[in-house]
């Protein structure tokens, strides 16, 4: 990312903090329902060194990164499979396709009832809303391998295994690591509005009830919704970060034909 | 030697019939040219010799054994080099992976590769990635990737079809040396009549799809060949002005000896072959 990018980023973000601030404290909005930025953000500050909220965010994380993990060993496998046996790939899309539009949190009554455990019944309903997006991705990556670089290894007198091996498998991996990364930031908007609907002990969601209870506090509430925000943005940079270093190839290739 | 007999293909099962019947032998070490009206069936030829297509008839032998999936010693350089090459993979390593095929250990695919590379003049790209090059140069690199393996028949499939007129200059000549120097029977698709010619030691004209042997012409210019000298000789002049007829589908019977009923400068660029004229 270059300076200027930082420079002009950080310029948006410090612009939107100040209208905030001004609609807050002239009174154009109800401070009680909006508080100033400054609250929130002096609010959100606190928060970082309070343990009981870290401890909401500790079990957020886990359920986050287990159910996204767990997904991701299931989903890739699967799409691999799916997208090079085509008669297997026609067969599930039907199923696939019925599967992929019900939403992670309808399942949550299923959850409560299959899980007793918390965690389990979050990282099951995160495991099914990352499940599509990944073995999606996936699949098409490697219905779309290029014929040609197939050819190439082929003609070398290589087998179907050592195809899918040195060639589907390097080629689709962009693909499949962009599909990791949407399914990420479903992840965590399933795992919060899981907590907030089935309840439980700890969990970042848990805390923006919470913060509900008795009187309100909706500078709390923005607090605590700031850091979620946060946590998407460093897990969507992390796999953006990865994709640039581990895929070079890839984008250089993008831009060389642009 | 590769033999080819009665080679039909159709795509689809009993649909589109793109090969009809096709013959051709080609004997050790010979440089065979193979041009065609575009679409006429020369790259299923190319596939079905590689064994990457099984034809739906005929017969294929290479050194008297049957072509049944892919043969061990061939080597395939495609049209399109950005898709044949691998953009994950350096160059050398792009080179050195189809010796993996060749039980070697690591430091002799390495070392293999590089050898290669100095061959086509890429002495310093090892560590490159393909998309760092330019196209002639990724052109050189599928070549030398091709060298490494140290196949007896390699099959280009118009191979210099996507790069500039001046480096498809550079590339016919190194063709013509990787021949001289390493022997091996090469089959060249091209649509380019002049580098038919130019490169062939025979070059043989396929007609419209579907398509079987239209004619079939030795090529008698002398064997060391200049870009300048050689496109200026007579013999090749002429030659190429008849393989432009054939190609057009001049009215020739299928499948005809390129003898008989033809034009007298034609005739006597036959003479000029290195076969004398019937």
């Amino acid at each position: 990312m270059s300076f200027r990018r930082i420079v002009f980023g950080a310029a948006g973000v410090a612009g939107a903090v100040a209208l905030l601030e001004v609609v807050s404290r002239t009174g154009l909005v109800d401070a009680s329902a909006l508080p100033p930025a400054t609250t929130v953000l002096g609010e959100a500050a606190k928060l970082a060194v309070d343990g009981k909220f870290l401890a909401d965010v500790a079990a957020t994380l886990q359920a986050w990164f287990g159910g996204l993990a767990l997904a991701v060993l299931v989903a890739v496998p699967l799409g691999v499979l799916l997208g090079s046996v085509p008669l297997l790939g026609t067969a599930a899309r039907a199923l696939v396709e019925l599967m992929r539009p019900i939403p992670s949190v309808a399942l949550i009554p299923l959850a409560i009832i299959l899980f007793a455990d918390p965690t389990q019944m979050k990282m099951s309903l995160i495991f099914y809303a990352c499940l599509w997006p990944i073995l999606i991705n996936t699949l098409y990556a490697l219905r779309d391998v290029d014929p040609v670089a197939k050819d190439s290894l082929r003609s070398f007198g290589f087998g179907t295994p050592s195809v899918l091996w040195r060639v589907s498998l390097p080629s689709a991996a962009p693909f499949i690591t962009t599909g990791v990364r949407i399914a990420a930031s479903v992840a965590l908007i399933v795992v919060v509005s899981t907590e907030l609907l089935a309840g439980g002990i700890n969990g970042v969601g848990i805390y923006l009830s919470s913060t509900q209870a008795g009187g309100g506090r909706t500078d709390l509430l923005l607090a605590g919704a700031v850091w979620a925000g946060v946590l998407g943005l460093l897990a969507n940079l992390a796999l953006l970060g990865l994709e640039r270093v581990a895929f070079r190839w890839h984008s250089a290739k993008v831009e060389a034909i642009a | 030697m590769l033999q080819i007999t009665g080679l039909t293909h159709s795509y689809g099962g009993d649909g589109l019939k793109v090969l009809d019947g096709l013959d051709l032998t080609v004997p050790d070490g010979q440089l065979v040219s193979i041009v065609g009206p575009s679409g006429c069936g020369k790259s299923t030829l190319l596939r079905c010799i590689a064994g990457l297509i099984q034809p739906t008839g005929g017969r294929l032998t290479l050194d008297g054994r049957p072509i049944n999936g892919v043969p061990d010693d061939l080597a395939v350089v495609f049209q399109d080099y950005s898709r044949s090459l691998f953009p994950w993979l350096s160059v050398r390593d792009n080179v050195a992976l189809p010796l993996r095929r060749r039980g070697k250990s690591r430091s002799e695919r390495r070392a293999a590769a590089e050898e290669a590379l100095e061959s086509v003049g890429l002495h310093d790209a090892g560590r490159k990635y393909p998309w760092q090059l330019s196209g002639g140069m990724q052109q050189r690199v599928s070549i030398a990737r091709a060298l490494a393996y140290r196949p007896s028949l390699l099959l280009m499939d118009e191979p210099f079809g996507s790069v500039d007129a001046q480096t498809r200059e550079d590339l016919e000549d190194l063709v013509l040396q990787v021949h001289r120097t390493e022997k091996m029977t090469i089959l060249l698709v091209t649509h380019d009549i002049d580098e038919s010619v130019y490169v062939g030691d025979r070059v043989v004209v396929l007609n419209r799809s579907p398509a079987r042997v239209h004619a079939d012409l030795p090529v008698g210019l002398p064997s060391v060949r200049d870009q300048i000298d050689t496109r200026g000789l007579p013999e090749f002049v002429q030659l190429r002005a008849e393989v432009g007829r054939l190609v057009r589908g001049g009215a020739r019977v299928p499948g005809a000896a390129p003898v008989g009923a033809q034009p007298a400068g034609v005739a006597e660029a036959k003479g000029a072959g290195a076969k004398p004229a019937p």
